[in-house]
Formats: C-alpha cells, structure tokens, sequence
C-alpha cells in the first residue's frame, strides 16, 4: 500500500532531514512513526501527502510513483488519503456536518450521498447527533475525533494521522487509537506518527522509529 | 473521479463509488458552478460593508465611462442632425452669363457624390437681394447687376466626413467659371472633428476606468482570499483541485462586477432623467426638437455584461496568481 525505497528529503537551509529511508506497508497494517522531535516524522507524513516533495527515491501509494506526480494530479491522491493533524484543523465557522463533508463535497459527491455518509462517519466515531453543532462547543477529544470522521469519510485506503493524541489526556488518546484499529481491521493501511512511547508500547503493532532523519533497524 | 480504486476492502465503500462514478463528470462540474455561485453570493452577504464599499466605488468608475458615452453619443446625434444641412456654394465669375452658368450646373450635376445643384442666376440673386435685404431703391440706382451667379451643390448622404466634402469642394472650385466657394457649414464640420476627439476621449477614459474596476475587484479579492486562508488550506488537504477553490472567488468577481454594472445604470439612468427636463427646456428655446436619448436594451447590457466580465477579469488576475502561493504548512 505505501512504499518507500531510499528516499532522501534536502532542505536547502537544513541539510538532510530525511535520509536513505526504506520501508513497506502492507494493506490492512497499522504501524507507528516514532522518533524524538525534529526526527523527520512530520517530514515523512508530509512526503506521502505531497505537501512537501522528497529529493531522491521513490514513494509508491497504491503501486503509484508519487514523487514525480504532476501538481494537477495531487488532488487526486490526497482523496486516497485520510490526514489527521495534532491541531485538527477543522474550520470554525462551519458546523461539524460542513467539516466533515468537505472531502465529499470537493470531490463531486451528490448531496443526499454525502448525508448519508457524513452520519454514517459520525456513528462511527461515536458523535451522532452533533451535526449541527460548531466545533469550538465541543471538546479536544470530541474535536479530534471529527478531524478522524473527516479523515475516513472518503472511505481513504491509507490513513496518516500526525500527533493524533499529542493534545489529548491517556484515555482519550487509548479511544483514538482503538478507532485507528477499527479501521485497520476493514482494511485500511494506518500510519501513525506519535512521541508517545508510552502508548505504542502498550499496542501490538509494528514500529517505525526515526533518529535524526533515519529509520533504527530493530525500534524500541 | 480519480479518487475510484480497484480493490476496496469492504462492500459499502464499492456501493458509494459506484454511484460517484455515476454521476458524471458534467452534472459534477454544474453542480460545483451552482454551488460557488451560491457560496459567493453568501460570502459577499457575509461582509455587508466590504462588500459595498466596494461596489460602490465600482458603480462610480462605471457610471462616469458609461454617463460619458451617453453623453457624447447624444452630442452626436445632435451633430448629426445638423449635417443635413450640409452644403456649399459657388460663387461663379462676374463676367460668366447665365447660360454657362446653366451649362456648369449641368456638369456638376454628373459630379459623383452630388446629389442636387440649383443655379441662382444673376437676375434671381438681385430680385432675391431686392426683396430681403431692404436696399430695393439703392440696387435700382446701380447701371448693371453687381450680383454673380450662385450655384448651391446639395452632396449626396454618402459624403459624410469632413474630407470627402471638402474633395468634392476642391473639386468643384478647380472649374474655370467659379470665382470662390463657400461651405456654408464650416462649423459643422469642425464640429465633427471635435466629436470625433471626443469620442476617442470616452474611449480613453472607459479603457482607464475599466482597468480600476479590475483592479479595485482585485483588491477585494485578495483581501477575501486572505481572510479565507485556512480555509482554502483546509480544503488543498482534503483533496480539492485549484479549480475548486478558485470558482467561488471568481464568482466573487462576478457578482461584484455585476452588481456595480446595474449599479451605474441605475445612477447613469437618474443623472439623464435628471437632465433630461432641462434639456428639453434649452432645445425648445432654439426650436430643435432635440431630446435626449437613454440608453437603448443593447448599451445597458453590454454596460452589465461588460461589467461583470471586469469583476471575473479583476478576480482571475489575483486568485490564478495567489492560489498556487497558499500551501499547506
């Protein structure tokens, strides 16, 4: 599903921020991203999104060469993805059903579809009901979670989530991952970034660990 | 609809993207103009003040180019009027008897773009003199008739520039029995060369104020897009293409540009009502049945269509340029 092969990320003013990085993820496999701040984990997930491009190497999604995607194409591949940040970023002047619509509404999905799976995205983060509220009503949790219902509404084959849990106490953060692990059972690739060993420690999944821009051959 | 993949997991996903693909790449594409077109119009809702601070400013720059060619157009008409009267005459040699002077008529008759000559014997001219201009008794008194022969040259409606007349003229005035020529309508024609400049000037002026219109819906645009910045961030991250996020703000532009077009009828349409009475008034006190002309269904649209394609024009310039400037992160 996701693949990277030697890749290379270059900042002009930062030198290597990624380096020489290899690694395969299968359908349907949850792994998490870890790695001390400033480790390239951010960098990574930015690699797969295309908001940044890398330097050298090759990044497949879904057995697609991303790395020399033309800009016209890059709308197409996001909706192949779920983003998830630390922050949410949801917008605040729309209801929950307009956020999490959005990814709908931006591909050409009819309205009465885009109803039903907008609830349908709902139920399944456990906020049905709350259609009609303004995200800033609601709390961390609740807001991160919209972000999630958001991020699966489009039905992604592979999720990135950046910090999910970075502004959330324990037991709301354990809540998202066991959504991330609802997901991963219907077959979604999930690819976590979280500095929180605490919690990778305490899932069975596999584990991505970034030092200084490469990736530790046996993590943790 | 790049978005379909081949092999979904769960059979709920299949169902949607088969309706996705459905739905068809036209129906889609109405469906984002009506939805931008409703966005936009919300937007500009949203900031009442903004919004017709702006028009307003707009509706001024357009009212002045169009009250202008309103204006020049009716000055115009009123030139044209005049030129129906359009004419010159000769004034033939002292010495030429009536007969070639018959025998010049004749000739210039067979002139291209003459239209009509009447010939004013000398006999005419005095019998005209005698009766109009008082002096009878002094004319008596002189032995022979001091009065030449006039020949009026009518041209045809083909000879309606200032160049083609005088041609005709010199043309005329090279025959050996015409002494001198007059137009009789000089001033019409400088006339004319002074609408001419005066219709280049609207020219100049609309093409100046057309460029602050854009320019002012650029501005607006710009500060909209700023104002809109998570948002359009927001929306690159879940997929959208640039055409998504650019429509509703160059529906903006429409809507700006054509609010401030039917604006500037309405205020062009009042300043010429205003005018009008008095007008009317001045033209009958030089009994001219000269009255002034609105604008007609054609110049009222091309004043809104051509005022919304402005706003379009002003919006394109900045967001085709700032779109691809806003990045995620």
């Amino acid at each position: 599903m996701l693949s990277f092969d030697h890749v290379f990320k270059r900042y002009a003013d930062a030198g290597d921020t990624l380096s020489d990085l290899s690694f395969h993820l299968d359908k349907g496999e949850m792994a998490f991203l870890t790695g001390h701040s400033g480790a390239g984990k951010s960098t990574l997930l930015k690699l797969v999104a295309i908001i940044e491009r890398c330097t050298r190497g090759q990044i497949l999604v879904d057995g697609q060469n991303i790395c020399r995607m033309h800009d016209r194409q890059v709308p197409f591949l996001r909706r192949k993805l779920g983003l998830i940040f630390q922050d949410y970023k949801l917008l605040f002047d729309r209801t929950v059903f307009d956020n999490i619509a959005l990814p709908l509404i931006v591909a050409g999905v009819g309205r009465h579809e885009v109803a039903r799976r907008v609830r349908a995205a709902l139920d399944k983060v456990g906020l049905l009901g709350k259609e009609n509220k303004y995200p800033l009503a609601l709390s961390g949790g609740e807001q991160q979670r919209i972000g999630i219902a958001r991020a699966v509404v489009n039905k992604p084959a592979l999720i990135l989530a950046d910090e999910p849990t970075g502004n959330l106490d324990p037991q709301l953060s354990a809540e998202i991952m066991r959504l991330f692990e609802q997901f991963k059972q219907v077959g979604v690739t999930v690819l976590v970034a979280t500095h929180d060993i605490e919690l990778v420690t305490k899932l069975d999944h596999r584990v991505l660990q970034l030092d200084h821009g490469t990736l530790i051959k046996h993590p943790l | 609809m790049k978005s379909v993949r081949k092999s979904p997991i769960e059979t709920p996903r299949q169902v949607g993207q088969h309706k996705r693909k459905s739905t068809g790449w036209l129906s889609i594409n109405l469906l984002l103009h009506r939805e931008a077109l409703g966005t936009s119009f919300r937007r500009l809702l949203l900031t009442p003040f903004t919004s017709a601070m702006a028009i307003i400013v707009m509706a001024i720059a357009l009212s002045l180019a169009g009250s202008f060619y309103v204006l020049v157009n009716n000055a115009q008409q009123l030139v044209d009027n005049l030129q129906t009267g359009k004419q010159f005459s000769l004034f033939l040699h002292e010495y030429i008897s009536d007969k070639q002077a018959a025998k010049l008529a004749q000739r210039l008759q067979d002139y291209e773009g003459v239209a009509n000559v009447v010939l004013i014997s000398k006999q005419q001219a005095l019998a005209e003199f005698q009766q109009y201009s008082g002096f009878g008794a002094a004319l008596n008194a002189l032995e022979s008739n001091p009065l030449p022969a006039v020949i009026q040259v009518f041209p045809t409606q083909e000879i309606s520039e200032a160049y083609q007349l005088t041609k005709l003229l010199e043309q005329a005035k090279n025959e050996q029995e015409v002494d001198f020529a007059q137009i009789d309508m000089d001033w019409v024609v400088r006339l004319q060369t002074m609408m001419q400049i005066a219709n280049q000037l609207v020219m100049l002026i609309s093409g100046l104020l057309a460029v602050a219109v854009v320019f002012i819906t650029g501005n607006t645009i710009r500060l909209e897009l700023q104002t809109r910045r998570d948002e359009v961030v927001v929306e690159k991250l879940v997929g959208a293409t640039n055409i998504f996020i650019c429509l509703p703000f160059l529906y903006s532009g429409f809507w700006f540009g054509f609010i401030a077009g039917c604006c500037a009828w309405c205020i062009i349409s009042l300043m010429l009502f205003m005018l009008s009475s008095p007008i009317t008034h001045l033209s009958m006190l030089y009994q001219s049945q000269f009255q002034l002309h609105f604008m007609n269904f054609t110049e009222s649209m091309s004043l809104i269509v051509g005022a919304s394609m402005l706003g379009v024009l002003g919006a394109l310039a900045i967001v085709s340029h700032q779109i691809r400037l806003l990045k995620p992160e």
